[in-house]
């Protein structure tokens, strides 16, 4: 589905990623894992287009979208999630929603101004779709309130139904339990569980070792920039490399 | 459901559509009850300032964008109309078309350098744009009139009908009004206004769902643009006279302050923030003298105390107190 290949990465001369290869296979939930400052995020960041890599190449179902602007990279059906949540606070949670599907809401500025009937059937599908994805997310009995008044943990549900609701292929999730208590990372891992066997491809950046140990059918391990190993969990969690370079660290704390 | 339940239901379904009509009839109704022409005078200028906010508070209120030159626009329709029907002598109706692709070209140019820039940039280029604008009308004289302005501009007609009274006046320009404001209202249902509301939220989000943030600014700032345009020709032809001190850049500030009077992001609010900033002096005399002061000081005080604008910060307010509300009576 989502093939890297030696993708680096300089920042002035600092590389923060060199000659990464992998790949995320098709239905699969791919982890990407790594210590602080291994360069998981800005693997993300190139991935999506929101910079661009140095070198090497990227393919999504055959198509190079290394060097493609970030709304082509969504449109071709990468869809992502924020570390840091990015909803937007003043629109209803309903609302949050719907821009998650902006990309089939219509392009042209004239045809929405005159809301034509097709465009006013499609928005009413796109309502129901979006009540749907809200329904699946436990968050029904909240779609017209403000977003900014949501818990935390309601925020990263509504980010994940945001990044699911357009069918994408392909969802890339940014620590998406980063901040959450044990109950709602288990909700949000009950909810990625259900989203695999629903036949979505995946791929977890995530510190959780638990819950990526628990759900991930493939782990691949970055350090400094590169790609140290990949593997089941299992294979992951046995290898030298990786227990050196960072889950020796927490065996030995632990 | 009972009826009454049924009733509300739908009244909330189509409040869009109710509340068009419920406006379109009170201006129907309106020069009827008020016959006094100077009354209606300033809400024909409501109405020309109301288009100028309407596309306005869909750049700044919706796509998050800033612009402090919008009288350029104004100025560059009511001058285009000046020019192309007397000087050129070309039909008014034809002229106001061409005049506004003309400042549509003109705002693309624009646009695509300056939109690279935000915040206090994009500020400081839209100004100077009006400057510039401002400056060109003063200084050419030959073709604008210079200081002294433009006169005998035609009055617009529709065969026998000559619109050169307020009270005809008032149905032209409400029309122009009405008919902007629906499309602004249907542009802000669609997945082009959702995406225009993600770009102002945040860029890296908004192209992380599709959107073309570039070409989206753009484009509303075009649309602002023409609709500032035809406001400037309906200016034009209903004073038939211009000068450049109407498309300074007070003017430009003056039309900020409708859109964050009003509310950024609320196509109503345009409306009342247009009305309101028009109305002020009428009502209290010193405005006259001290215009500046108080508008400076009414934006400051809004954006200190309610940062979304008076309408859509009151029913933020409100809306947020509600959910919290209804957050802990589920909590509890």
């Amino acid at each position: 589905m989502l093939r890297l290949e030696n993708v680096s990465k300089n920042f002035g001369g600092l590389p923060a990623l060199s000659e990464v290869t992998f790949t995320v296979p098709k239905g699969q939930l791919t982890a990407l894992i790594g210590p602080n400052g291994a360069g998981k995020s800005t693997l993300i960041n190139c991935m999506t287009g929101v910079i661009e890599p140095s070198s090497g190449q990227i393919f999504f179902q055959q198509q190079q979208i290394a060097s493609l602007p970030a709304y082509k990279i969504s449109r071709l059906g990468i869809s992502r999630t924020f570390q840091n949540l990015k909803i937007f606070p003043r629109l209803t949670v309903l609302e949050n929603i719907l821009t998650g599907l902006t990309s089939e809401g219509g392009d042209s500025m004239l045809m929405a101004m005159l809301r034509l009937p097709y465009l006013r059937h499609r928005e009413r599908s796109l309502k129901l779709r979006a009540l749907e994805a809200l329904d699946r997310f436990g968050l029904a009995d909240k779609a017209n309130w403000p977003a900014e008044v949501l818990a935390y943990g309601d925020k990263k549900r509504v980010e994940l139904a945001r990044a699911t609701v357009g069918k994408p292929q392909l969802i890339l999730l940014d620590e998406p339990v980063a901040g959450l208590n044990a109950e709602e990372t288990a909700t949000v891992a009950e909810q990625l569980r259900l989203l695999r066997s629903a036949g979505h491809t995946m791929l977890l950046v995530e510190h959780d070792m638990d819950l990526v140990m628990e759900i991930a059918d493939q782990v691949v391990v970055l350090d400094s920039g590169k790609c140290i190993a990949t593997g089941t969990p299992d294979e992951v969690r046995c290898n030298p490399l990786v227990l050196e370079a960072y889950l020796g660290r927490m065996g030995a704390t632990a | 459901m009972t009826s009454k339940q049924k009733f509300l239901y739908f009244i909330y379904l189509h409040r869009t559509g109710l509340s068009v009509t419920g406006l379109s009839l009170a201006l129907l109704l309106f020069p009827l009850i008020e016959d006094n022409p100077y009354t209606l005078g300033l809400t024909n200028l409501i109405a020309i300032n109301a288009l100028v906010v309407l596309g306005l508070n869909l750049f700044i209120g919706y796509a998050g964008q800033i612009s402090l030159g919008h009288a350029a626009f104004f100025g560059m329709g009511a001058y285009g109309s000046a020019i192309a029907t007397v000087t050129l002598g070309m039909p008014p109706w034809l002229a106001m078309v061409i005049v506004a692709i003309l400042v549509a070209l003109v705002a693309l140019l624009i646009a695509v350098p300056i939109l690279r820039l935000s915040g206090h940039y994009l500020a400081m280029a839209t100004l100077g744009l009006n400057f510039v604008m401002y400056t060109v009308l003063l200084q050419w004289d030959e073709v604008t009139g210079g200081p002294s302005g433009f006169s005998g501009i035609p009055y617009l007609s529709i065969g026998d009908v000559q619109f050169d009274d307020e009270f005809r006046l008032h149905y032209l320009l409400w029309s122009f009004v009405m008919v902007s404001l629906m499309l602004c209202l249907n542009l802000v249902r669609s997945g082009v206004g959702r995406g225009l509301s993600a770009v102002a939220g945040d860029e890296v989000a908004a192209q992380a769902l599709g959107v073309n943030t570039r070409n989206a600014k753009i484009k509303v700032f075009i649309l602002s643009a023409v609709l500032a345009s035809l406001a400037g020709s309906l200016f034009a032809h209903c004073y038939s006279f211009v000068s450049p001190d109407s498309f300074g850049i007070f003017t430009s500030t003056d039309m900020v302050i409708m859109v964050v009077v009003g509310g950024m992001g609320s196509i109503w609010g345009s409306l009342f923030g247009a009305a309101l900033i028009t109305l002020l002096p009428e009502w209290v005399d010193m405005f006259e003298t001290y215009k500046d002061f108080v508008h400076g000081g009414i934006l400051v005080l809004v954006l200190m105390f309610l940062p979304q604008g008076l309408v859509t910060g009151l029913i933020d307010t409100i809306k947020i107190k509600l959910a919290l509300r209804r957050r802990k009576n589920v909590a509890s």
